[in-house]
């Protein structure tokens, strides 16, 4: 039933790109050729197998397969409702979705069982799509807290005020934070390039193993989506892994990917190099029931 | 119309009616309570006879009902000795660079209090020296008294008798915070009344702490009230603290009268007493004045904490802002009520009233019930009341952060009731209410 | 600025004699011997043919209501109603077997108001509006003298006569449904009404059906010193929807006319109820003589899941209002609505709002009400929001705005809002202002006349709740609330 999903799509559009699919069992997408096998050595960060997840009464992750070696970039694109945001969502522990079957494994543990502070602490990091303003929380007070927050979880001596003014202040005017914004409540009043860049400093402060970007460049224009896509591969690492979610290749242009990934109906249907984005924004998504624009 | 049909006498009233009967006869054999004391304390009697103790039945007091839950009514509480006055000032809550005058149980600690620390131009009588003396301010006391019966304060003047007149010389603008700290800090329950006169002259400013603390576990009562008249031009910043002991019985009454452009800057913590009623009643005499009444109350446990207002725009060109931060856990109850009356003189009114309560547990309970009662045309007024809990998007983000959900619960508590606490305008005090706040908060999140 | 000095001056000197409505019809009547007693209450039992039941279950409210007093916590005042004063009963002699041995001049009566009580007449009142269909049960005095359309809607299976008929006619319905949702106890007045009501409406519409017209009541006071005592009930059975009209007028008089009504709305599962009321009963005279004490308690029980309950009222009359028309939301999903316009003037007392009381799960209420208070009058609006501890997701949002007209009237506001579940969520705001003279003077500007100006900012002002009545009553409602506020339109 479930891998009907995607083989019905196949069929619809007619298409002959999905070879990987025909037969194979979800699990057989997960590596697909490409830079990816270059680290097939190097262990999983991010291990998800057969993930099913709805909220309230329907199911939006259909048996998701997917894996991240550390020092990864992966994209994951898909057309809208594809269940790209609840992927997001489901790693990082957002309440009212609930897993009903399959497990994901961050550096081997298994992250569903935990808490989202405990997830955060581990080394998850999602960049939402639309940030929310905490009006009376200070950002500055805010970043600080997280921080510690997190230090304490992992056992590490909390960060003194001084040296977190300096580590602030070092990565702060790359991002274009001015200190004004550090100094309102969380994202409040922060127009949409700025949420996003708030987001990115945060990344770059609390310096997670796994990113996860879900379509951070909506709302951008170029010159913000540039910012903060320096402000993102400043962050890759051999010890890091990238999960970037985007409806368009655009932002792949600027953050080049190890991975390409298609998300139909909540699950990865297609896998592939950077080059599957640029076919993708040739093609569309019409393949999937679905235009790009 | 039927006059209702009061149900017997409690317990608990009867004792306090011969309590006070005794007090009464006691002084009528010393010669009588001294004038108009006297005069106060009778008339205080016979009031509470007729009326007894304030229950759900009586329309301000819908949600407290002390007939109910006040069960016993404790000895007074005597004079404070050396011991006890020692005890009593470590238990005192610290305000930095204040001169802190004490009550012990009710009673002034004379040899505790920092008279001589007073800045200038304020003077601090004892009310029984003032008496002796036959100061004319004493004709200040029960003046703002609202007409209708209020059973706290009518105990309050029914056992009038220890307590302060403050004067602040006009012009004079005090050079630092005037502390009256109240503390039970007896081993066994006593009941204590104190009643303090505050007035300030034209175009004098004072900033005045009061607070509320005593022994965790002891079924003392409290009651307290200040009548505060804010002359012309003056400028007045009054904050409240009141952390009394978990098992305490507080009842507290502030009585405002504002002079033409006459400011006045209330803030009022509330987390201790196990019941607790704060009743504002605020008058304004003049034009052009400014009112602020604002507060955070968090409780926990099986806490019922009450503030109830009662502001009365009479004369034109008056603004009043209250704005009241409530966060209810476990089994607690929360109520607040305000009333902004404008009458028919009073054009140009601006009066804005604005309750928020956060409900932590699905067994707390908050009331409110803000109430508008306008008889001019020419005014804004508006109030707005709403109750709810944290919000889910909010916490989310946070915990995504790596906070602990009781650590971001505490964060947006805190940004909750920081939008009341702004308002105070000394840093200080305001570094110290935080920080009362966040100890309560780091207690919770333990 | 004069402009508006001159608005106010007219609104106040608004003249209030000239009720439009404030005409007599002369006719003869039968009435009750004057008081009340339980030889009163047996006579009317005896007049309505009632059965055994029916006439004890007044008699137990009678000795209840004996034992009560008048509660005295609404901000009007009056002076002391001497009930024995007042006439229980009254009802046209001859009665009426059908429409066209009604009485000419009641007929008349209903054309001066401009009811469509005819067929004819109802279809052309309507003509307007789209075509829809009122049906209307009159009740004059005491007895609901006509009921149109009854067999169009019997065809559909809806039930909707005078309540007098069916308590012979379908006593199972009354039995089960007739104080459910206002007890005999409940209070002073319903408890009152219980004893000595006379007529009123009775409307059953059965599963699944939608009633295929709006259902409609006029109300109207003609005898000296008579109480009217109607009583309603209505069900919506499971996947029911109805919408029911009330209007009710009543003529000039000196002596002050007591009024004292009860309403029961029942909604079963899935079940639709929207309820509008148009009041515009005599307000009394300019000096605050005569009028109508409206002592009235409405209330609708969403007793089945995801039912929704609307009250919409329009208030211009009377010369003491007391109307609470509340939810209680007790389905789990069930939906209370309130949208109110209260208008006093003169020396009329208003004190109404709502209460919505949550107890089923995922339950939501909304109140929308608008005061404006003119002359010398005093408007208050009182309601309850409650969530009691099982209303998980309980959610209310509450507006209510106050407009003065003049500086000798009052506008008051007193919600009790209520919270003892974390999941709730209430939002009350509530304003009091005056019409601002920015928006006059830009209405005089643009060329309106003051009075003109006034009504089109006050319209302006209600128009959130115009727009939940009916078409039929939103033209009537606009044309009142000009009215009302006579001397500011023409």
């Amino acid at each position: 039933m479930r891998q009907r999903h995607g083989v019905d799509a196949r069929h619809k559009a007619g298409h002959d790109g999905f070879q990987n699919d025909a037969g194979l069992g979800p699990a057989a997408l997960t590596f697909p050729p490409g830079p990816a096998v270059a680290h097939q050595r190097t262990p999983h960060m991010l291990e998800i197998k057969n993930l099913h997840a709805r909220i309230g009464d329907n199911e939006i992750l259909k048996g998701l397969d997917l894996t991240i070696p550390a020092g990864e970039v992966h994209a994951i694109m898909g057309p809208n409702g594809s269940g790209k945001s609840t992927l997001s969502y489901v790693l990082s522990g957002k309440p009212d979705y609930e897993v009903t079957e399959g497990t994901a494994t961050f550096n081997g543990q298994d992250i569903l069982a935990l808490a989202p502070e405990e997830r955060a602490a581990a080394g998850v990091f999602l960049a939402f799509q639309y940030p929310i303003e905490i009006p009376g929380v200070a950002n500055m007070q805010f970043l600080r807290a997280a921080m510690n927050a997190q230090k304490k979880a992992r056992g590490e001596e909390e960060i003194s005020t001084p040296d977190f003014l300096k580590l602030v202040r070092a990565k702060a005017p790359d991002l274009g934070i001015t200190q004004d914004m550090l100094r309102r409540g969380v994202n409040v009043g922060f127009s949409g390039g700025e949420k996003k860049r708030n987001e990115i400093l945060q990344m770059a402060l609390l310096e997670p193993k796994l990113c996860i970007l879900d379509e951070t460049d909506s709302g951008l224009d170029i010159d913000a989506l540039k910012v903060v896509a320096q402000g993102v591969n400043a962050l890759r690492a051999p010890d890091r892994a990238m999960l970037v979610i985007t409806h368009y290749q655009r932002l792949l242009d600027h953050i080049v990917p190890d991975v390409v990934h298609v998300m139909h109906k909540g699950r990865i249907v297609r896998s592939g190099g950077a080059e599957l984005a640029l076919e993708l924004e040739e093609s569309g998504y019409a393949a999937y029931g679905q235009d790009a624009a | 119309m039927t006059i209702p049909v009061r149900p017997a006498r409690t317990p608990a009233e009867d004792a306090i009616a011969a309590t006070l009967q005794a007090r009464l006869a006691v002084a009528a054999g010393q010669g009588g309570l001294e004038g108009r004391l006297g005069e106060l304390s009778a008339d205080a009697l016979e009031a509470f006879r007729a009326h007894g103790l304030p229950n759900r039945r009586v329309e301000e007091w819908k949600y407290t009902d002390l007939r109910a839950a006040v069960r016993d009514f404790p000895p007074l509480a005597g004079t404070p000795g050396p011991a006890q006055e020692a005890e009593a000032a470590a238990l005192a809550l610290d305000v930095p660079h204040a001169a802190r005058l004490l009550f012990v149980s009710g009673a002034l600690a004379r040899g505790a209090s920092d008279f001589a620390g007073l800045p200038a131009g304020v003077s601090a009588l004892p009310l029984d020296a003032a008496t002796a003396s036959n100061n004319p301010l004493l004709d200040r006391i029960g003046s703002l008294q609202p007409d209708r019966y209020d059973g706290a304060l009518a105990l309050n003047t029914g056992f009038l008798g220890e307590g302060l007149v403050v004067t602040v010389e006009a012009g004079i603008k005090a050079a630092k915070p005037v502390h009256l700290a109240h503390v039970f800090p007896a081993g066994e329950a006593v009941a204590g009344f104190t009643r303090t006169v505050v007035v300030v002259g034209e175009g004098a400013e004072l900033t005045l702490v009061e607070s509320f603390t005593g022994r965790e576990g002891v079924a003392y009562q409290a009651n307290h009230a200040m009548e505060l008249v804010v002359g012309d031009g003056a400028t007045v910043n009054l904050v409240r603290l009141q952390e009394e002991g978990a098992a305490a019985l507080h009842l507290g009454t502030l009585m405002v009268e504002l002079g033409r452009a006459a400011k006045l800057n209330v803030f009022s913590l509330v987390q201790g007493a196990a019941l607790s009623r704060h009743s504002v009643y605020g008058r304004f005499q003049g034009t052009g004045t400014n009112l602020g009444v604002r507060g955070a109350t968090l409780l926990k446990g099986r806490q019922h904490a009450d503030t109830s207002m009662f502001i009365d725009h009479a004369v034109a060109g008056c603004e009043s802002r209250e704005l009241f931060k409530t966060v209810l856990s476990d089994e607690s109850h929360g109520v607040f009520q305000g009333k902004i009356v404008v009458r028919r003189d009073a054009q140009k009114t601006d009066g804005r009233m604005m309750s928020q309560s956060l409900l932590l547990s699905d067994n707390a309970e908050m009331d409110n019930k803000p109430e508008l009662e306008i008889f001019a045309d020419d005014v804004q007024c508006g109030h707005g009341a709403t109750v709810g809990t944290l919000d889910d998007k909010m916490l989310f983000y946070l915990r995504s952060r790596g906070l602990p959900l009781k650590e971001a619960e505490r964060l947006l508590i805190q940004a909750f009731v920081g939008e009341a606490v702004e308002f105070v305008e000394d840093e200080a005090l305001r570094e110290v209410l935080i920080a009362r706040m966040v100890a309560w908060l780091e207690k919770r999140a333990a | 600025m004069p402009a508006v000095q001159e608005t106010v001056e007219r609104v106040r000197a608004l003249d209030v004699d000239q009720y439009k409505y404030g005409f007599v019809t002369d006719i003869e009547s039968e009435k009750a011997p004057k008081g009340l007693s339980e030889d009163t209450i047996r006579y009317i039992s005896a007049k309505k043919n009632e059965p055994e039941w029916m006439l004890e279950w007044r008699l137990e409210a009678y000795r209840r209501w004996l034992t009560m007093v008048e509660p005295t916590w609404a901000r009007v005042s009056y002076p002391k109603i001497d009930f024995q004063d007042y006439y229980y009963y009254s009802q046209p002699k001859a009665a009426p077997k059908s429409i066209d041995e009604i009485d000419p001049e009641i007929l008349k009566t209903y054309e001066k108001l401009g009811i469509p009580l005819r067929e004819r007449d109802a279809l052309l009142g309507i003509e307007n509006s789209g075509g829809s269909k009122v049906a209307v049960d009159a009740v004059f005095d005491s007895v609901s003298v006509a009921t149109t359309f009854k067999a169009e809607l019997a065809s559909a299976g809806v039930i909707f006569m005078p309540i007098s008929e069916a308590i012979r006619e379908h006593p199972d319905l009354v039995k089960t449904y007739l104080g459910s949702v206002v007890p005999v106890s409940d209070n002073f007045y319903a408890t009152l009404n219980s004893a000595v009501f006379s007529d009123g409406s009775f409307v059953y519409i059965p599963k699944g059906v939608r009633c295929p017209m709006e259902l409609s009541t006029y109300f109207r006071i003609n005898e000296r010193n008579t109480g009217q005592f109607e009583r309603t009930l209505i069900i919506a059975d499971e996947g029911a929807y109805v919408s029911y009209l009330e209007g009710c007028t009543a003529p000039q008089r000196d002596e002050n006319q007591l009024h004292a009504a009860v309403v029961e709305l029942v909604a079963l599962k899935d079940a639709q109820i929207k309820y509008s009321t148009v009041q515009n009963w005599y307000p009394g005279d300019k000096d605050g003589k005569g009028g109508i004490y409206n002592f009235v308690t409405k209330r609708g029980d969403c007793r089945g899941d995801n039912s929704k309950i609307s009250w919409t009222q329009v208030e211009t009359g009377s010369a003491i209002t007391w109307k609470y028309p509340s939810c209680i939301l007790r389905g789990d999903n069930s939906q209370g609505e309130f949208y109110s316009i209260a208008i006093s003037n003169g020396y009329q007392q208003v004190d109404s709002g709502t209460k919505m009381i949550h107890l089923g799960k995922n339950t939501s209420s909304r109140i929308i009400s608008k005061g404006i208070a003119a002359g010398h009058s005093e408007n208050t609006y009182r309601g309850q929001v409650s969530a009691h501890r099982k209303a998980t997701g309980a959610r209310n949002f509450t507006n209510c705005d106050s407009l003065l007209i003049g500086d000798q009237c009052g506008a008051h506001t007193v919600p009790y809002m209520e919270a003892k579940n974390a999941s709730a969520q209430f939002e009350h705001e509530a304003t009091t202002s005056k019409i601002s003279e920015d928006q006059l003077f830009y209405c005089l500007q643009r060329g309106l006349g003051p009075e003109e100006a006034v009504a089109l900012i006050v319209n302006g002002f209600v128009r959130d709740v115009l727009q939940q009545l009916p078409m039929e009553f939103a033209v009537e409602a606009q044309k009142l609330i000009a009215v009302s506020l006579e001397g500011s339109v023409g």
